[in-house]
């Protein structure tokens, strides 16, 4: 295998030489050398990385090499966060170029070598990202065939690929390979994306499944991680922020900075920019103390609510509204009903608590800086870096190194942008990790929601009218350090592309309802915490009202809860997780609640069903309830998704599994929780995730579509699994929870309202 | 000056550069550039810094340097080395039995608690080699995954004890 494959992803060294850092070239001031490619000799090889990206798209060369030795380096816009995403596209990759998983190897993203392909969010890597890589490589198989054609002397029609060797239908000997068609050199041709595409009945690689190709490192403790990252001549940093964010919009403010209160300490140095401020020292453990001993006064803060009244805060604030759908006429559909079900429900703030907090490297020159980091998107981290540091996009280079499971906007822009600034201060690497507290005290957190939902059922259980109203702010647009350093008051976004709209398509659209409606209320951010995307945005406070309603509306016409929904379901593809899960599960129907026990441990089981964008996902749980302490278990989940063609179905269902587990955990125990001046979850102990020992035994059920696009698959069984477990309660109770986590405070409550009679 | 401090790690001497209240774990990731111990809150709460101390996990992100000095310190590197040492085998296999379980049962995701899962599961599995589920579920519980890969910890764990009974090195 070449060099540049052989040290892609994983592989890299990550000690990286000062001569390497200090190369430069072309446009390229500072830089490490990209990996492997400064051992690497062929021409094609070598002139990558050396100019500022993007490159350019519509150019075969982007996308993919062809080496001598008959393997192919891709090229790709997105990003391993573990959820496997190489794997898949190297076998789409692979399956266009009719070559063995072995003879590929993806690199990592670089701004000066990978072509854009956006964000690497919304479960879009197979989905958006797939279809350029498998257009791509169908062009350069076009190319490949051309040329052989004209080698072998017969019409392309009579060749057969196997591995990257061409050969003439029937006559295997007469052959040539790839890598002697092309070896190194450039296709220089244009990206048409007219070239065939194998029609997926055809498909070898595609639809199987293939081990992830970046486990092995990870098991053996090989895998470069972010944090395993060191240079020479690097300093360690550290943030200083006050211990949990502030109301958003006021930042944090320094009153009092005593520089000497660390001058104990070998080496450790302050950088203050604005009210940015940060320490660094020549040994972690400096950095780490220094950050704790400043002496530091903040200016107070504007107060934020009390942590009970945020729903009213929500429902009262002066919102921007839309209606996202309204189908039919809701009031004549809810006159004409035998039973309406009505409730409000509140979703809280959640945080993304990435289990290694996010770490990020900078080396900042006075004409160009290089910044490695675990950013989803390495041409937006340019962008914002640029601004930060005052220099154009193209001197600056981006390059991703995988950190720990994200699921969404964490701190992974805010770290690189703190080791920038400290960097461009100091004038020497700094690499900065963030503390626990840091990480989830400044964290985007996924934003609460207040919902008020209103179903009505006729008297032979038809769905027949329904209205969701949420209440939610939107996202952050600066990161922590660019709004500290900046002393920027961020802008207000309770319109536009970042706030977050509820979701039509978790909000009843999986069943035929004549009459409905779905308002979003955008309310203000300013005042409140900083909000984000947080894997399935919404879709679990989405879910966990809407599927809740449903099912009370099963009750009311004494169905059972998975038959009421199969007979309220048009759609074949709802309909068809819908019945896996059912199966899976060996759903008998009966309806809830109706054989509750009055031991003290009870059981109970619940079905819902919900996505995020696009894709199909239907969940089952099966949990205990202890009803004297009010300690929920969840013993079994299933787990249905649909999400098109499942280029791998074993990455799917790895998916799926994760995807159960977290929304036990965010359904059962997180909350971030504030006090007047800030947030105060800011330790596994103030943030509990779902522990080992009370993790639910998990099924996925992958139901495989093979003519359908691929669709998502990171994110749309969360939604569905979250609301499946509070349903579960139901069943095993007969009261309803309103309001998540389901802490066994809640439990007790609401089984003492259900004795009194309320 | 009084002779650095050495630790002992992985089966070979190392001179300390750090002061001695340093955690070990920077120690580990800093100057013997290791990759397994990795920092994940600095608390002692997640199990990211795990490491074997004579055969037993602790923490490194809350252990002094000096407080290991005379003790003998495994990290996921050394982990095939310290199994093949119990089973008397002549050289160590490639993978200790529990890392080839989670190739095998694709347990990982972003794999970065993995040196937690490894360190604690190989404890386990040399302390009980037929683990229940149960005594999994206690015996794991100190260590956090945010990817939710508990189940297939618990599967590999499972594997790997059924291939060290059938004589796997
Ligand atoms: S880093 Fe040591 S237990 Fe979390
Ligand atoms: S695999 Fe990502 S934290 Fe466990």
């Amino acid at each position: 295998m070449s060099e540049p494959a052989a040290q892609s992803l994983g592989q890299a060294g990550s000690r990286l030489s000062r001569r390497k850092l200090l190369k430069a070239g072309g446009a390229l001031i500072v830089g490490f050398a990209f990996a492997g490619q400064a051992t690497a000799a062929p021409a094609a090889a070598t002139a990558r990385g050396t100019l500022a990206g993007p490159p350019d798209p519509e150019r075969i060369d982007t996308w993919l090499a062809i080496h001598a030795d008959n393997t192919a380096t891709l090229y790709f816009g997105k990003c391993e966060l573990g959820q496997g995403n190489t794997t898949g596209l190297l076998q789409i990759a692979g399956e266009e170029l009719d070559l063995a998983m072995s003879q590929m190897a993806a690199v990592r993203l670089d701004t000066n070598v990978t072509p854009d392909q956006q964000a690497t969010s919304s479960s879009s890597s197979i989905e958006r990202g797939g279809p350029q890589v498998r257009a791509a490589a169908a062009e350069a198989r076009q190319a490949l065939l051309l040329r052989a054609s004209q080698k072998l002397g017969v019409q392309v029609g009579s060749l057969v690929v196997a591995k990257g060797v061409v050969s003439i239908d029937g006559e295997p000997n007469r052959s040539v390979t790839y890598g002697e068609l092309i070896g190194d050199k450039p296709f220089a041709i244009k990206f048409t994306g007219t070239a065939p595409r194998k029609p997926p009945s055809q498909y070898k690689l595609v639809g199987t499944r293939v081990p992830r190709v970046d486990i092995p490192d990870k098991v053996a403790g090989k895998y470069v991680h972010m944090q395993h990252v060191r240079v020479a001549n690097m300093l360690h940093g550290r943030v200083v922020r006050p211990r949990g964010q502030r109301a958003y919009g006021s930042g944090a403010k320094v009153k009092d900075l005593d520089e000497g209160s660390i001058a104990h300490i070998p080496g450790a140095r302050v950088v203050r920019r604005g009210d940015f401020v940060g320490v660094v020292a020549e040994r972690e453990w400096d950095a780490i103390r220094a950050a704790k001993e400043l002496k530091i006064a903040w200016q107070d803060p504007p107060l934020l609510p009390e942590q009970p009244h945020l729903p009213i805060v929500l429902r009262d604030a002066q919102s921007t509204d839309t209606v996202v759908v309204n189908v039919g006429n809701v009031d004549a559909g809810f006159a004409g009903a035998a039973h309406v079900a009505s409730a409000r429900f509140f979703s809280p703030y959640q945080a993304h608590a990435v289990f290694g907090p996010n770490c990020a490297l900078a080396d900042v020159k006075a004409d160009g800086a290089l910044v490695l980091s675990s950013t989803q998107d390495v041409y937006a981290s340019r962008k914002m870096l640029a601004t930060l540091l005052g220099m154009p996009d193209e001197r600056v280079r981006v390059q991703y190194y995988e950190g720990s499971g994200t699921y969404g906007h964490s701190c992974y822009e805010d770290a690189p942008q703190a080791a920038a600034i400290m960097s461009q201060a100091v004038g020497r690497p700094v690499r900065v990790q963030f503390m626990r507290w840091d990480e989830l005290g400044w964290d985007n957190y996924g934003p609460a929601q207040v919902a008020a939902v209103r179903a009505a059922v006729d008297d032979d259980g038809n769905i027949i009218a329904y209205t969701y109203d949420g209440w939610q702010h939107g996202w952050h647009t600066d990161e922590t350090s660019t709004e500290l350093a900046l002393q920027k008051t961020p802008p207000e976004r309770s319109a536009g592309s970042f706030s977050i709209i509820v979701n039509r398509m978790s909000t009843g659209s999986m069943y035929r309802i004549a009459n409905r409606r779905v308002t979003s209320h955008a309310v203000p951010m300013a005042g409140l915490l900083k909000g984000s995307p947080l894997r399935s945005p919404l879709d679990m406070a989405l879910s966990f009202a809407s599927e809740q309603t449903i099912d009370e509306l099963a009750f009311a016409v004494k169905m059972d809860p998975f038959e009421f929904r199969r007979k309220n379901m048009g759609d074949t593809r709802w309909l068809g997780v819908l019945e896996a899960v059912a199966k899976a599960a060996s759903w008998i129907p009966a309806p809830a609640a109706s054989r509750r026990s009055h031991a003290e441990i009870v059981t109970g089981r619940g079905i819902a069903v919900g996505t995020h964008h696009v894709s199909y996902g239907a969940a089952v749980a099966e949990i205990e309830v202890n009803t004297r302490s009010g300690t929920i278990v969840a013993k079994r989940l299933y787990g249905a998704l649909d999400c098109g063609l499942a280029v791998n179905p074993a990455l799917v269902e790895n998916q799926i599994v994760g995807m159960l587990v977290q929304a036990t955990s965010r359904m059962l125990k997180e909350e971030v929780t504030f006090d007047h001046n800030g947030v105060t979850s800011l330790d596994w102990a103030s943030y509990p995730v779902l522990r080992f020992a009370e993790h639910p035994d998990c099924t996925p059920i992958v139901v495989q579509r093979i003519d359908e696009p691929s669709s998502g698959a990171g994110e749309e069984v969360m939604g569905a699994a979250g609301a499946a477990i509070a349903n579960a309660f139901f069943d095993a109770t007969g009261a309803r929870l309103r309001q998540y986590p389901l802490t066994p405070e809640r439990v007790r409550a609401a089984l003492a309202g259900r004795n009194t009679g309320n | 000056m009084a002779d650095p401090l050495r630790i002992r790690v992985n089966g070979r001497d190392w001179p300390v550069r750090a002061s001695p209240d340093t955690p070990l774990l920077y120690v580990l990731t800093n100057e013997l550039e290791l990759h397994g111990p990795r920092f994940g809150c600095g608390l002692a709460q997640c199990g990211s810094c795990s490491v074997l101390a004579d055969g037993v996990e602790i923490r490194s992100c809350v252990t002094p340097v000096a407080a290991v000095a005379n003790r003998s310190i495994t990290t996921l590197e050394g982990l095939p080395a310290w199994y093949a040492e119990q089973k008397g085998l002549s050289s160590p296999p490639a993978l200790h039995p529990l890392q080839q379980a989670f190739i095998d049962v694709q347990a990982l995701h972003c794999g970065y608690c993995y040196n937690g899962m490894t360190v604690k599961g190989a404890e386990l599995l040399a302390n009980n080699p037929s683990p229940s589920e149960a005594d999994i579920r206690k015996t794991m519980n100190g260590h956090l995954c945010r990817c939710g890969t508990y189940p297939r910890v618990m599967k590999a764990i499972q594997l790997a004890a059924r291939a060290i009974a059938g004589g796997t090195p």
